[in-house]
């Protein structure tokens, strides 16, 4: 049913395209979930690794593949991202699940929940640096630390 | 269930941040509030709408975390990621700052008034709780530091009448501590949740307790005292607790909040799916083994995930909420017929 009144939305705001009714693109039409998808990859690549000078899809912390968006209703989503750290040590893996996380809550547009995970078998405390890094509570207050903060801060500046 | 939970207004308390708490005083004239700003901001009616009373912004470097009034309405008491914990005098709309509590190594999480107003007690992510001590003179003494949790304590909470206190922890436990002598000492850890608890609440006779997770259920736990007539074994003297419910299967994302309202018995969570729920325990049901059902559920309680529900001590139905956007909702329950 989504699948024809997708088709048929697009359909409707061709039509009023060519008839020079609207903008193409102007008109909102409902982002299908692997839009979402790309739309949160695009905003997670250019995130940069806080030890080394490359970004996170230079190193494959994260991939587009890593990106997963499933539906909770007509308007929220869940967005959830498996991570590869470069390195195994945990101030790391819960460094850059910071990064991603505020890189999201900031410039995503959609309504959205989120999940992060580190992919399995990349470390040997992976349950707890995944409880660490979904836990709102400790996420917000660590970004009250000011040199966590600086850090983050550098990691998600948008590239010029 | 449809209109048994029906919005009244709804405030933008803590503009551009989270609210993360709410505590009505006892009278249930006023309603704190505090969040990701810094600021604790009480709220009183005038008329039908709700209006803001005092802001108090000089208190804490960094966010407030919960909120709690004395039983004589008199102070208020918050707990901050600052590591602080402050204590506010009212002195009509004004509020002042008399004391600082300092000791946790970081975030304090929770602060709970034990019914007497004499008892005190916070917890930290430093993996303890503090109790401590109010004189006469408005001095504060730390009595104890009951380190039984491996990990962050989330919340506390007393009992309803009697000198015993709840903590609940990212170790995923319960645990309870009592006086012994010149110390507190830990009597009973609740196993059971699959996750991090993250708040609990005491029913109104103080025989059950009821806690919140991660692991997106509600348990429903008993005290048994030695010597009971089910035969649930106690150690020594000291009384134990069973699970004698859980609720599982109701909410989508992790519980934050529960409060079990002291005047009807319903039971109320705020949840990270931005819904608020309400249980009663169904009539008739074994009270060693209840059942609860779902009375009432908002969806969209909130644009974000809903931080606290807060019954009012008053005035029956009436509940309060807060969410990540900041806002403050009131709203106003009514059992459903059949119950």
């Amino acid at each position: 049913m989504e699948r024809v009144s997708g088709l048929l939305s697009w359909t409707l705001s061709r039509v009023l395209w060519l008839s020079g009714f609207s903008e193409q693109g102007a008109a909102r039409q409902p982002r299908t979930m692997e839009e979402k998808a790309l739309e949160v990859y695009d905003l997670i690549r250019t995130i940069r690794d806080p030890e080394k000078p490359n970004t996170l899809e230079e190193l494959e912390v994260v991939t587009e593949s890593c990106v997963e968006v499933q539906e909770i209703n007509e308007e929220d989503c869940l967005v959830i991202i498996k991570f590869t750290p470069t390195a195994p040590h945990c101030s790391l893996a819960t460094l850059i699940g910071l990064c991603l996380r505020v890189k999201l809550q900031r410039c995503l547009p959609f309504k959205h929940k989120l999940e992060i995970y580190i992919s399995e078998g990349t470390h040997s405390t992976e349950e707890d640096i995944n409880k660490q890094i979904n836990d709102k509570e400790r996420v917000a207050a660590a970004m009250e630390n000011p040199n966590l903060r600086e850090i983050v801060e550098q990691c998600v500046l948008e590239p010029d | 269930m449809k209109d048994s939970l029906v919005l009244r207004s709804r405030i933008q308390a803590h503009p551009d941040s989270r609210c993360w708490f709410l505590a009505w005083n006892p009278t249930g004239t006023l309603l704190a509030s505090c969040g990701g700003d810094r600021k604790i901001r009480i709220w009183g009616t005038e008329g039908d709408s709700w209006v803001c009373k005092s802001v108090l912004s000089e208190g804490h470097q960094r966010t407030v975390r919960k909120v709690a009034w004395s039983p004589c309405g008199n102070y208020l008491a918050s707990a901050s990621f600052d590591a602080v914990t402050c204590i506010w005098k009212k002195n009509q709309d004004d509020f002042e700052c008399v004391t600082t509590l300092e000791g946790h190594e970081n975030e304090v999480k929770s602060v709970a008034w034990a019914p007497s107003g004499n008892l005190l007690a916070t917890c930290s992510r430093d993996k303890s709780v503090w109790v401590w001590e109010v004189d006469e003179e408005d001095e504060y003494e730390c009595v104890s530091v009951l380190s039984s949790h491996t990990q962050d304590v989330k919340h506390v909470v007393w009992h309803p009448s009697q000198e015993l206190l709840a903590s609940a922890s990212y170790d995923d436990t319960v645990k309870l501590y009592r006086e012994e002598g010149d110390d507190w000492v830990c009597c009973a850890t609740l196993e059971g949740h699959e996750s991090t608890v993250w708040s609990l609440a005491f029913d109104p006779s103080g025989q059950r307790l009821a806690s919140c997770s991660d692991d997106r259920t509600v348990r429903i736990w008993r005290q048994y005292l030695p010597g009971n007539e089910q035969g649930v074994a106690c150690s020594g003297s000291d009384p134990s607790w069973k699970c004698i419910c859980t609720l599982s299967g109701f909410h989508t994302r992790t519980i934050y909040d529960i409060a079990w309202c002291q005047l009807t018995g319903a039971l109320a969570t705020a949840c990270g799916d931005d819904a608020i729920r309400v249980f009663e325990e169904d009539p008739g049901s074994d009270p060693q083994q209840p059942t609860f059902s779902l009375t009432a559920h908002m969806r969209q309680a909130h644009s974000q995930d809903v931080n606290c529900v807060a019954w009012n001590p008053k005035e029956p139905g009436l509940l309060a909420s807060c969410s990540d956007d900041g806002e403050v909702a009131f709203w106003e329950y009514h059992q459903p017929a059949g119950l």
